[in-house]
């Protein structure tokens, strides 16, 4: 613990330091946004189908997982942003 | 080395040699390999004849599982030969994400970039070599001048598709699973962090020690949630894979 508390009080010295830690906070927020959305379409889509046609689940968890691993992937850049940024 | 200490902060992200060039993380991945194969070798000794038991049993449950689940729905009857190479790559990644929750070792092999970004340059070199023996130099020319699209949409459609094929699967295949493992990796040494912080903290305030048992909590919930985060994103890597093989034999659907 002792390790991080000096680390945050040099950076925070530093000021194109604390300007890339803010911008790797909001890089992350705005990247969550969009996926967040998205995500909650397929899955409430799948649900809804799957309780429409309970014989085609298999079928629709497959395509579910599909869409949303597309989806995902643009949070998961502004995740790496985030790491790229931060450290 | 041991999952018992925290190490200081700049190994969460960059660890240690131990020797030239090999580290806790290649020592993990061959653990896994070496596991996985061994785990398959066991398993087909067994006598085919009798009612599977003990590791036969698991190994029938995984080749069962990605011929139903990952095969049969993205390729259907003529894809059953892939079965091998998606079984492997499925049971190697799974192995590789299965230490991030296993005390003591607590690190997975996939949260650093090496190990899927090698797994997606085989899949990238294998799926595009299956669409030029299937298809030869169609596969080529159907991807930039598609026939099924109207004549002044063909440069940009051809664009796009070129790119995705090209540039954009394997990168997001290998950032998917390594944006995925190295996630949940941070949120547990963050939590875990947090509650050793508040447990050992110096303060009057009555309330804050105790108070540490609620960032216990989340990573007692966070190590549940990570088993399942391990085998989805193994499930979601194999039957992408399945699904850009399936694609190159059969570029028009």
């Amino acid at each position: 613990m002792e390790a991080l508390a000096s680390l945050v009080i040099q950076q925070a010295e530093d000021p194109k330091a604390v300007a890339a830690a803010t911008g790797a906070g909001f890089a992350y927020g705005l990247a969550a946004i969009g996926p967040g959305i998205g995500i909650g379409y397929v899955v409430g889509k799948a649900i809804e189908a799957m309780a429409r046609q309970p014989e085609a689940a298999g079928m629709v968890r497959t395509t579910m997982f599909l869409g949303i691993a597309f989806t995902e992937a643009l949070a998961l850049i502004g995740f790496v942003v985030f790491i790229l940024l931060g450290l | 080395m041991l999952g018992l200490d925290f190490p200081p902060i700049n190994e969460v992200i960059r660890w240690r040699d131990l020797f030239t060039s090999f580290n806790k993380i290649a020592i993990i991945a061959c653990l896994a390999a070496l596991i996985g194969i061994a785990i398959f070798l066991l398993a087909s000794r067994k006598d085919p004849m009798k009612a599977p038991t003990g590791v036969r049993n698991l190994a029938e449950t995984g080749v069962e599982f990605i011929e139903d689940q990952i095969v049969m729905q993205t390729m259907g009857r003529e894809g059953l030969g892939w079965t091998p190479f998606l079984l492997t790559l499925f049971i190697f990644i799974y192995l590789c994400n299965l230490p991030g929750i296993i005390p003591i070792l607590q690190m997975p092999a996939t949260a650093r970039m090496a190990l899927p970004l090698f797994l997606a340059v085989i899949v990238w070199l294998i799926y595009n070599a299956v669409g030029f023996r299937h298809n030869g130099a169609k596969y080529l020319t159907g991807m930039v001048w598609p026939h099924n699209v109207p004549v002044g949409m063909r440069p940009l459609v051809g664009l796009i598709e070129f790119m995705s094929n090209i540039l954009l699967r394997p990168f997001s295949l290998a950032v998917r699973l390594f944006a995925n493992m190295l996630a949940g990796h941070m949120l547990l040494v963050t939590f875990a962090l947090l509650s050793d912080a508040m447990f050992r903290a110096e303060t009057k305030e009555l309330l804050l020690k105790p108070m540490g048992v609620l960032p216990f909590f989340m990573l007692l919930f966070l190590t549940v949630f990570e088993v399942l985060v391990g085998f989805l994103q193994a499930y979601i890597f194999t039957i992408l894979t399945a699904v850009y093989i399936g694609l190159a034999r059969h570029p028009e659907h």
